[in-house]
């Protein structure tokens, strides 16, 4: 045990972690003391995640040490980390849907299960305290994105955690609502706590933390004061090279409307509100952007216009022939290409267990003809799109599971521009991928453009969706809060509409 | 002829309670367990046999709650250890429990010597029905409430303990957290593994009591192969019924127990109805009510959301 | 926490990926381990264990009769595990094999026994037709709600399992009953022409069994209807997505996969029992469960588990009549071949490390 000679809440030594063949994390050196906000930041893939789970005792690491209040110790499960005051804040919520926000809180806290008022006291108390709004008794189901947020951190809070780690808290937040969370991180910071945050965000970092560590494949490539740096020295030392942070937007001329949606509404499978009276029109040879928190109707509105959900009102237009009561397949035949990812990349567009050249079957098997299929063109098709999308892969036989990310979804819309669509709509194309394949993907998009396709693009990140979209619509419950030209808004317009503020005159689409 | 219907119905109810409240256990901590038959086949024939040999209550009990655990054991070390296929594990424990139980019986009678396995004296005593002078005789709350075997108070204050342990401590809590979203559970500090274990074995254990109930209680206390007869399906079924909540599991073994046991009192006066419709009433209840649930389709009152999916903490 | 340090510990890591050949000495070694677990259970019950397994494999082999009992178990076995092994293909846990025998073997019924004039061949089809008919639509009951109502099919087949028992004891008790029989009730034997004709000493069925086969296997592998099943199988959402009727694909491959072990009972009836007995099924249909996760749902794989699984079941009865040991023992073997299958898929996929906390 070595002497107490530090002051660092944390520090960690030499932590290397792989799974399989892949290298996580290799050789982390890093430390963070008490009252400071410490920004980890990376490119998606390059570890930042691995690292903090090794600290809230999900992973293990295969070599390295960790220190606390400078003592060696040994964090072998959550448990652990919770008693030693580490409290993760995990990018993909771990909340029980159907308990209670209070039942979450106190979830496998010591002490007797107390139902009563005095727990409920305790709970509003301690949100009081930090500027927080909880409901006790809410269940986690009825909730909204950044209300799960908030039981997350009172979850952490009640715990009594001097060390806080939080894994992309701004991706699911507005402007505004991240705004008033990082207020309440400062006020734990005044506190004494000690407090990481995980994001590949830019002016994120330099907004609210004191010093940065920097990830690149798995390795720190260096740590620097906040007050001491720029957004492009922090960009050339997490991509590793000078990058230049444009996305390109070409500029089309022949704009006809492809697709008109008039007056949509869609109910939920279990009864709440999917989308209500959404207008608009797509054109060919644009991307129309789609903003707004996690959860307001960006799924229901690409599974409508695909067919894979029924509407309740409204119609959606395709060269004026309404598609609504299509099945799938007739829609896709008329040309209306759909790449869908959701969440869970493999969850939808491909199957995981199956290799390139079935998956390349899915939208095309039926035009076998027979009962036995011919899978030659198919072999055909992915041979060609290895070569043409540098695809990474063992081989066109390896099932897309083991690809990486960035190959996978280039697997993924190759599939779909190959059919040669007239309407392409991608939700979160680039979730999940590093810069590098983030561009790659970007301009895979404004080719199509330029051939006249007309694009809905779903995406996450507000300054993506400025630059990449020619127009910007925003969701928020499922309704239309505005239309905007996204050379002319701002991030704060955007994020004011996607908390429900509506634009006047929201029909601004000509 | 009313109160000597429902005795029947809590006498034929009792065995599924147990059986009921056992897989309730493995399905609040995300087990679905098929098991259910081998385990209280196991502790059927366990029950039966250290009941034979020791003459003592107590000492069947126990042989009967460790076979049932024991089949338990099995599953779960494959299922949350080894984290294989939920569905098939139980399967074959069903199989592999009836087959053992059932080899293990023939090979008692055949080497026994009158080819006869009749329990002795004092367990028969001790398993009869109670008799409380003073409260037993009251009419019909004393044969409603104060005649049956010990095997019925067992189970029902077992059903009802389980109801506490599920509704009021921080243990139940953190149990159906795991059955739930383990991964939530996992990182709020809960020992997943450790409390799956404890709940998966206990309730193998009481699904064994429930199968001691079948060998001794049903045909006599005479062995008889497969004493458990497809009950133990039943309760995986029940569970559905009473939908996840132990309380409601009692209310349920009791009417389903009627089911069963109503061919022999509904009056004949009315219609003659073949008995092998009787015989499959349970059946068809179980399979409307199966469908009645997955119409109604609630937040709430559903299987534990993560029924059938194993649980590996480093999964990325 | 435990703050001493070096502390040994086991953790559970995954395995990037094994070699076809690292994953075959697994599962043969698993196998060989069920082997010496069921032979320990054995000697404690006082007998050899290399004596009673010589008795068993003997006992299927030992004279053209027993060949023929073993190849008579194995028909059903391994028809019924082709249906089930379909639906699991689609992820559809059909446990209700049991219930589609019976039911394809009572359709059937009613003709061996009420049209029993009928010209041979015509009854037999006839009957084939019946079986698959009645099975299928067994099996499409659970699948329209499963796909209507995602009515969880595992419990539902299960029911259904009794529920078609039941159908045949009433049928035994009431208006099928053998009038000859005085007393006992049960189903009069089936007349000479509406029996399985015999091919080399055993019905036909397994003639029918073996081209069944070859049909699933080119089914699954290299047909549309096979890719689809596949898809849902794997994910729903992306069937949907890519424009597959996925209510369609569940309720044909259940009427299939049903129809197959419909066509089961109508042979064990007709070829096996000569009568409607409520055990046609007797069991089959869990025990399919088991062989076609065995055989990883591969139809070959399927035809040599079944094969085993038959020789283990005549060989039991064999080691009843020469050591007076219940013919359970091959319920009990099965299911320890299985446990150690099961578990053995672990060590495929991940492995145990024992790190030390601190020390490396």
């Amino acid at each position: 045990m070595r002497a107490n000679d530090t002051n660092y809440a944390i520090e960690l030594k030499g932590i290397t972690k792989t799974f399989g063949r892949v290298v996580a994390n290799e050789n982390v050196n890093l430390s963070i003391k008490y009252g400071e906000i410490l920004a980890l930041l990376g490119e998606n893939g390059s570890g930042k995640t691995t690292l903090m789970n090794i600290l809230s005792g999900i992973y293990y690491a295969d070599e390295g040490s960790v220190y606390i209040d400078g003592k060696e110790v040994f964090i072998t499960n959550p448990h652990e980390a919770i008693n030693l005051g580490i409290g993760m804040i995990h990018q993909h919520f771990k909340l029980v849907e159907v308990f209670s926000a209070m039942d979450n809180i106190v979830l496998g806290t010591r002490g007797r299960y107390v139902k009563n008022s005095a727990l409920k006291e305790e709970i509003l108390e301690m949100s009081k305290k930090f500027g927080l709004e909880t409901e006790p008794d809410k269940k986690v189901y009825n909730m909204s994105v950044s209300e799960k947020q908030t039981v997350e951190i009172m979850k952490v809070l009640y715990r009594g955690a001097k060390i806080l780690i939080l894994d992309e808290p701004t991706s699911v937040l507005t402007p505004q609502e991240t705004a008033k969370l990082f207020a309440i991180l400062r006020r734990m910071k005044d506190r004494g706590n000690a407090i990481i945050i995980i994001t590949h965000k830019l002016h994120e970092v330099l907004a609210i933390s004191d010093r940065v560590a920097i990830l690149r494949k798995g390795r720190v490539v260096g740590t620097v004061k906040t007050g001491e740096t720029k957004e492009k020295e922090l960009a050339e030392l997490m991509v590793g090279r000078p990058v230049s942070l444009e996305i390109n937007r070409p500029e089309t001329t022949s704009k006809k409307t492809v697709l008109k949606v008039v007056d949509l509404s869609v109910v939920n499978e279990d009864g709440t509100r999917g989308l209500k009276n959404v207008n608009f029109k797509l054109k060919s040879g644009e991307i129309l952007g789609v903003a707004g928190v996690a959860g307001s109707g960006q799924r229901e509105l690409c599974e409508t216009i695909a067919g894979l959900m029924e509407a309740k009102t409204g119609a959606i237009l395709y060269n004026k022939e309404n598609i609504i009561g299509k099945t799938p397949d007739e829609i896709i035949n008329l040309g209306i290409s759909m790449s869908f990812v959701p969440e869970d990349r493999l969850g939808m567009g491909l199957v995981g267990s199956m290799d390139m050249v079935d998956n390349m079957l899915l939208k095309s098997y039926k035009k076998n003809k027979g009962f036995i299929i011919d899978k030659k063109p198919s072999r055909k098709l992915a041979e060609e799109l290895v070569e043409k999308l540098s695809i990474i892969t063992p081989g066109i036989e390896t099932p897309v599971r083991m690809l990486s990310g960035g190959n996978v979804q280039k697997v993924l819309l190759g599939r779909e521009i190959e059919s040669e669509p007239n309407v392409l709509i991608t939700a979160y194309p680039v979730r999940g991928l590093d810069i590098n394949s983030s561009y790659i993907i970007y301009d895979l998009l404004n080719e199509q453009k330029k051939k006249n396709v007309a694009i809905l693009f779903i995406g996450e990140d507000l300054d993506v969706l400025l630059e990449l979209s020619d127009r910007i619509m925003v969701l928020c419950h499922g309704e239309v809060m505005g239309i905007v030209d996204a050379k002319n808004t701002s991030k704060e317009e955007i994020g004011l509409m996607m908390a429900g503020k509506k634009m006047e005159g929201a029909d601004s689409d000509e | 002829m009313f109160v000597k219907f429902l005795n029947a119905a809590v006498f034929a109810g009792t065995p599924l309670l147990f059986g009921t409240t056992g897989e309730m256990m493995n399905e609040k901590a995300g087990h679905l367990n098929l098991g259910v038959e081998g385990m209280m086949a196991m502790g059927a024939c366990a029950g039966f046999m250290a009941g034979y040999f020791y003459d003592s209550i107590l000492i069947a009990l126990l042989a009967a709650f460790l076979a049932g655990m024991l089949g338990a054991l099995i599953y779960a070390l494959l299922t949350i250890t080894f984290m294989a296929n939920q569905n098939v594990t139980g399967l074959t424990l069903s199989i592999f429990g009836v087959g053992i139980s059932n080899f293990a019986g023939e090979f008692m009678l055949v080497n026994s010597a009158s080819n006869t396995l009749k329990l002795p004296e004092q367990i028969t005593a001790q398993i009869s029905n109670i008799n409380i002078p003073g409260l037993t005789t009251v009419p019909v709350l004393g044969p409603l409430f104060f005649q049956y075997n010990i095997f019925v108070y067992l189970a029902v204050l077992i059903a009802v303990t389980c109801g506490i342990y599920y509704n009021n401590t921080k243990t139940g809590l953190n149990v159906r957290a795991i059955g739930e979203n383990p991964g939530a559970a996992d990182a709020a500090g809960i020992k997943v593994t450790k409390l799956k274990y404890i709940n998966v074995l206990a309730g193998g254990g009481i699904c064994g009591l429930g199968g001691a109930y079948c060998s001794m209680i049903i045909n006599g206390g005479v062995w008889m192969n497969n004493p458990v007869n497809g009950q133990g399906w039943i309760a995986v079924a029940l569970v559905i019924f009473a939908s996840w909540k132990p309380y409601r599991a009692i209310f349920g073994s009791f009417i389903f127990g009627a089911f069963n046991i109503l061919k022999y009192y509904f009056p004949k006066t009315i219609i003659t109805l073949p008995n092998a419709l009787y015989d499959m009433l349970p059946f068809v209840i179980t399979a409307l009510v199966l469908v009645m649930t997955s119409i109604r389709k609630s937040k709430e009152n559903q299987q534990p959301a993560s029924c059938g999916v194993n649980y590996y903490r480093e999964e990325r | 926490m435990n703050k001493k340090g070096h502390v040994p510990f086991i953790r559970i890591v995954k395995i990037s990926e094994r070699s076809g050949k690292d994953t075959l000495k697994i599962r043969i070694a698993a196998f060989i381990s069920a082997l010496a677990a069921g032979g320990l259970f054995i000697l404690f019950l006082g007998y050899n264990p290399i004596e009673l397994y010589g008795t068993i494999i003997s006992g299927a082999f030992r004279s053209k009769m027993a060949f023929q009992a073993t190849i008579r178990f194995m028909i059903p076995l391994l028809m019924s595990s082709l249906g089930v092994a379909m639906a699991f293909k689609m992820r559809f846990w059909n446990i209700g094999a049991e219930g589609q025998i019976i039911v394809g073997a009572v359709c059937a019924s009613y003709f061996a026994l009420f049209h029993d004039t009928w010209p041979h061949f015509l009854l037999l089809l006839v009957m084939f037709a019946a079986g698959a008919l009645g099975g299928g639509l067994w099996g499409l009951i659970p699948a329209y709600f499963k796909s209507k109502y995602d009515t969880n099919e595992t419990l539902f087949t299960l029911m259904l399992n009794y529920i078609a028992l039941h159908i045949i004891t009433y049928l035994r008790d009431g208006p099928w009953k053998d009038p000859g029989s005085s007393g006992f009730p049960k189903i009069a034997r089936f007349a000479p022409n509406a029996q399985l004709d015999k091919i080399l000493g055993v019905h036909f069925g397994w003639i029918i069994a073996l081209i069944l086969v070859f049909i699933v296997f080119i089914y699954l592998r290299y047909t549309k209807h096979g890719y689809e099943i596949s898809v849902v199988g794997e994910s729903k959402s992306t069937a949907k997505y890519a424009g597959m009727d996925v209510r369609k694909i569940i309720l044909r491959t259940m009427a299939i996969s049903g129809g197959i072990c419909g066509i089961t009972g109508m042979i064990q009836a007709a070829g096996s029992d000569m009568t409607l007995a409520s055990s046609v099924a007797g069991g089959v249909g869990f025990t399919a469960i088991i062989v076609s996760w065995l055989a990883y749902l591969n139809p070959f794989g399927i035809l040599l588990v079944s094969f085993l699984f038959s020789v283990l079941e005549k060989g039991s009865s064999v080691m009843q009549s020469a050591y007076g040991l219940s013919t359970y023992f091959a319920s009990v073997l099965q299911g320890i071949i299985l446990f150690f299958i099961l578990g053995c898929e672990f060590f495929i996929r991940y492995k145990f490390v024992v790190s030390r906390k601190g020390g490396r």
